[in-house]
């Protein structure tokens, strides 16, 4: 089936494309970007409305989909919804489910559940280690082969220098990324917030940059020693993105991420609106305004490669506690995108092409997987977007089974009209009024 | 006053001095032959204790008691919470049988603002975690100014462990509010960050902090802190930080000493400043009823439905 | 506003009542035993110059004292929203154990204070008896409640309020009628 999409503003930088073009889909697969192209009388032709963009899919490589093991969570089902609802067209899964990813088993498990709810693709990332646990190597060509794209022990650093090293050399042979969750366990020791004023006036336990940086560093000069592929996952030290500048200064493949909950809030949240508001802790946590625009920098002058929301869907009950029992995390997919419009593009921190750098061509490139682009021939994975659309973030009409989100009710500007995986239109938005 | 006290935080100075106004008219209701007024009656108050404590809880307990109100304390073992009830469904099971007050104290910071979340009761923290202990506070305001007659202008001086006190907190909090010149002083390893920001002159130095001061308050140091490696040994921390009649003689010749209790002899204060002069450690304790006898009277107010 | 009572009137009222209490307990052994206690706030400083007429009168001093009854009051935590009433300090420094309590207060109205007033004393001690002194007396009891000495009776409609100004508080010895 052919399908055109005509008028919108397709933003692809990794063909250069930033204007008005036409997309022609025939299946699962883009035939043709261009202008006034010749369709036949079957094609189905989608005038996009003025304004509108047309991207690759986005693609989130940082999300926890709790299935196996958690489903009261989240499962995948739940979680692919919620992230074509999000402009999401593919997203690449944590390991640290229960049982972990650290075989095929769990590995294929995931897919079969993904391909059953039919929506964004699903990229397992898979353990560096047995169980996580730090002491041995995971089957790691097992892994590969059974379709992981990168390895984590996220939720936690790699447990020694000598295991990240073994893992980057191993991993590097399948040219697999390991991404890492840098924190210097004895520094964060049992922090729950960052380490500032904020936290001394609440009385929280606190964790300072440096836990973070301090790791980042430790994996920056392995990355080195090995010529491993390392990639921070969830940055939110400004210290950390000076290690970062300072690897790549050097020529180390090292890449790196950050959250949209860590470029617009601060820890300012911990006493307001709501004083110990559990939507508010995650790990890393919300740090200082410092910090905060060390990132947006970071993103205005290209040291930042990756925006992942860190997804993390928790029950609601587990979140209804006191601040310290309070699981870490909170969701990311659903709001990703209107955050994004409305306080990195609109705020003129970041163009729209950088924007779609951040969320789909770098993702598919650090991954080496298929997306990030709209080139003759790719896979048909494209989203939609209304960078003018009024948007009030509600809970009550997620798709995720999580409503841990700090952003209920806010009113942002910019959001999700439709997303198509393989050509197939899994998610579209009424209020975008976009006929399809 | 609002429907809950939760921490000096929220409290504006004149509300302070309400309570301490209202405090001293307490307080002469524990010298009366019937030390009671039926002011609460037929109200209920719950003293919820996550955290083991005699003082406080006895003294909300009189308080409550010589106000009418009926009062039932619950002492909340630790291995309820391993049994898996939560903060949350032990005082939603409390709320379902509508006391009037809920004083808690929890080890979370926090856990008094959560129960005014979710409960009606009107919620009075009697200690969260690390952040605050604003009954505490309030006596030993009243206790100072029982002395001093004013709290503007005062040097008090806080030694101790700064870092995992409510005590200090709130202390800080209340006095900076009412105008005092506030030193805190403890081991570089206990100093919280930004305490700077909280408007208190930050020092390592005993002798910087206690001189001419016309107020010494002491916080507990725990046993446990050396496992975080805050300081080396308990007999360290007393050579350098403990207070010493030799320390206190560079006070002011009526500087009055406090300590929140349980106190550490030989750790944080030698036992003859703490049984000396100076030491007002037992009128604070005293004072304590007739604070928290203020404190429910005046959150006792507002009918239901506001 | 009309001024029902104006200082000159107001200081010989007090003395008309000063010698009153005095006919009333001629026996040395009931002088010995009388106690004044006002109520607070307008009842302490009434109490005091009472006490010190008396003493001018026969050189006897009446142990005077001061009494809140905020905590007393059957409307609290009844009343619509709002910060409770402030609490004052009561100061009854002697026993009141067999003693003639002379309680005494401004104005006499639906006699739910003086109620509050009994429960408070009775928590003190034992009285032999108790008196009631009121400067105004308006009427509208709500309760079985009978002053025993009145400066002047002052009939009212519920739509008026009488003000009592006293020297020692408002800088003025006046009683004035409002509405």
């Amino acid at each position: 089936m052919k399908r055109l999409l005509k008028g919108g503003r397709v933003v692809d930088p990794a063909n250069g494309r930033d204007g008005v073009f036409d997309v022609l889909i025939d299946d699962d697969r883009i035939l043709r970007v261009g202008r006034d192209l010749d369709v036949d009388a079957d094609t189905v032709i989608v005038e996009i409305p003025s304004g509108f963009v047309v991207c690759p899919g986005l693609i989130d490589m940082h999300v926890h989909l709790r299935e196996p093991g958690q489903e009261h969570k989240e499962t995948v089902a739940t979680g692919t919804a919620a992230a074509v609802a999000g402009g999401f067209t593919a997203v690449a899964c944590m390991p640290n489910t229960n049982p972990v990813n650290d075989n095929a088993g769990v590995t294929e498990y995931i897919l079969k559940k993904a391909a059953e709810a039919n929506l964004a693709r699903v990229y397992p990332i898979g353990a560096v280690s047995r169980g996580q646990d730090g002491e041995q190597l995971a089957d790691i060509a097992e892994l590969r082969q059974a379709g992981c794209v990168a390895l984590t022990d996220d939720g936690r650093p790699v447990k020694t220098a000598l295991l990240m090293r073994r893992a980057l050399e191993y991993a590097g042979m399948f040219k697999m990324p390991v991404i890492e969750h840098c924190e210097d366990p004895s520094l964060k020791a049992d922090g729950v917030a960052h380490e500032g004023f904020q936290a001394s006036t609440l009385g929280l336990r606190g964790m300072p940059g440096e836990a973070e940086s301090i790791m980042a560093l430790r994996d920056i000069s392995l990355a080195e020693l090995t010529g491993g592929c390392v990639h921070i996952a969830h940055m939110s030290a400004r210290q950390t993105l000076d290690a970062v500048r300072y690897g790549k200064s050097r020529g180390v493949h090292v890449t790196c991420e950050v959250t949209p909950h860590h470029v617009v809030l601060t820890d300012e949240m911990l006493g307001a609106p709501i004083p110990y508001d559990t939507n508010v802790k995650m790990n890393p946590p919300l740090r200082e305004a410092k910090d905060r625009d060390a990132m947006l920098a970071g993103l205005a002058d290209g040291s930042i490669d990756v925006i992942a929301t860190d997804h993390a869907p928790h029950h609601y009950d587990e979140k209804q506690a006191e601040f310290d029992r309070a699981p870490f995390g909170i969701t990311g997919l659903e709001t990703a995108v209107s955050l994004c419009f409305d306080r990195l593009v609109h705020a003129g921190v970041v163009s729209l092409p950088r924007l779609i750098e951040l969320l789909s061509m770098n993702p598919a490139k650090i991954l080496g997987v298929a997306g990030g682009s709209l080139a003759a021939g790719a896979p048909a994975d494209i989203t939609i977007l209304a960078p003018d659309l009024p948007v009030t973030v509600s809970v009550a009409t997620m798709r995720s089974k999580a409503k841990n989100t700090p952003f209920d009710g806010w009113q942002l500007r910019g959001g999700v009209a439709a997303t198509i995986v393989g050509g197939r239109i899994v998610y579209r938005n009424d209020d975008a009024k976009l006929r399809l | 006053m609002k429907k809950d006290l939760l921490g000096i935080a929220e409290l504006s100075s004149e509300e302070i001095l309400l309570v301490l106004d209202t405090a001293e008219a307490m307080r002469e209701i524990g010298q009366r032959p019937i030390k009671k007024v039926p002011t609460m009656r037929g109200k209920t108050v719950v003293n919820l204790f996550f955290e083991p404590s005699t003082r406080t809880r006895t003294s909300f307990e009189i308080a409550e008691k010589r106000l009418s109100a009926d009062t039932l304390s619950i002492a909340v073992a630790t291995s309820s919470v391993l049994k898996g009830e939560t903060l949350v469904d032990t005082a939603m099971n409390i709320e379902a049988m509508s006391p009037d007050m809920i004083v808690v104290r929890h080890a979370s910071s926090g856990a008094a603002h959560l129960l005014a979340r979710i409960c009606k009761s009107r919620i009075i923290n009697a200690g969260d975690g690390m952040h605050e202990h604003p009954t505490q506070a309030l006596l030993d305001a009243f206790t100072i100014r029982e002395h001093k007659k004013t709290i503007a202008g005062l040097k008090v001086a806080i030694v101790g462990d700064l870092l995992h006190s409510r005590v200090l907190r709130s202390n800080v909090l209340l006095l900076t509010k009412l105008g005092a010149d506030v030193w805190v002083c403890g081991p570089q390893t206990l100093v919280p960050a930004g305490m700077e920001q909280f408007g208190v002159r930050v020092t390592t130095s005993v002798d910087e902090a206690v001189a001419d001061a016309d107020v010494i308050m002491m916080l507990r140091i725990q046993q446990e802190r050396m496992q975080g490696a805050f300081f080396p040994s308990l007999r360290e921390y007393f050579n350098v930080f403990g207070m010493t009649a030799a320390r206190v003689a560079h006070a002011k010749p009526d500087v009055i000493i406090m300590h929140p209790g349980p106190m550490n002899r030989g750790v944080a204060i030698a036992s003859d400043v703490a049984d000396g002069p100076y030491s007002v450690i037992l009128e604070q304790v005293a004072n304590g009823v007739a604070v928290r006898m203020a404190v429910l009277y005046l959150l006792a107010g507002e009918s239901e439905g506001d | 506003m009309a001024v029902v009572m104006d200082a000159d009137r107001m200081g010989r009222t007090l003395t008309r009542i000063a010698h009153e209490i005095l006919e009333r307990n001629t026996a040395p052994a009931d002088v010995a035993d009388l106690a004044l206690v006002g109520i607070r706030t307008r009842g302490v400083p009434i109490a005091r110059r009472i006490a010190q007429v008396i003493h001018g009168i026969n050189g006897h001093e009446v142990p005077t004292g001061a009494l809140d009854i905020t905590l007393y009051r059957d409307d609290l935590m009844r009343h619509a929203v709002g910060p409770q009433p402030l609490v004052r300090k009561t100061e009854i420094p002697f026993s009141i154990d067999d003693k003639r309590i002379l309680l005494v207060d401004d104005v006499l109205y639906t006699g739910r204070t003086i109620r509050a007033a009994l429960d408070a004393l009775i928590d003190f001690g034992r009285p032999k008896a108790i008196q009631l002194v009121v400067l105004v007396d308006r009427g509208h009891r709500e309760l079985p409640i009978k002053a025993d000495y009145v400066g002047k009776n002052l009939p009212t409609s519920l739509a008026q309020s009488i003000q009592v100004h006293l020297l020692e508080i408002d800088g003025r010895d006046e009683v004035e009628i409002q509405g």
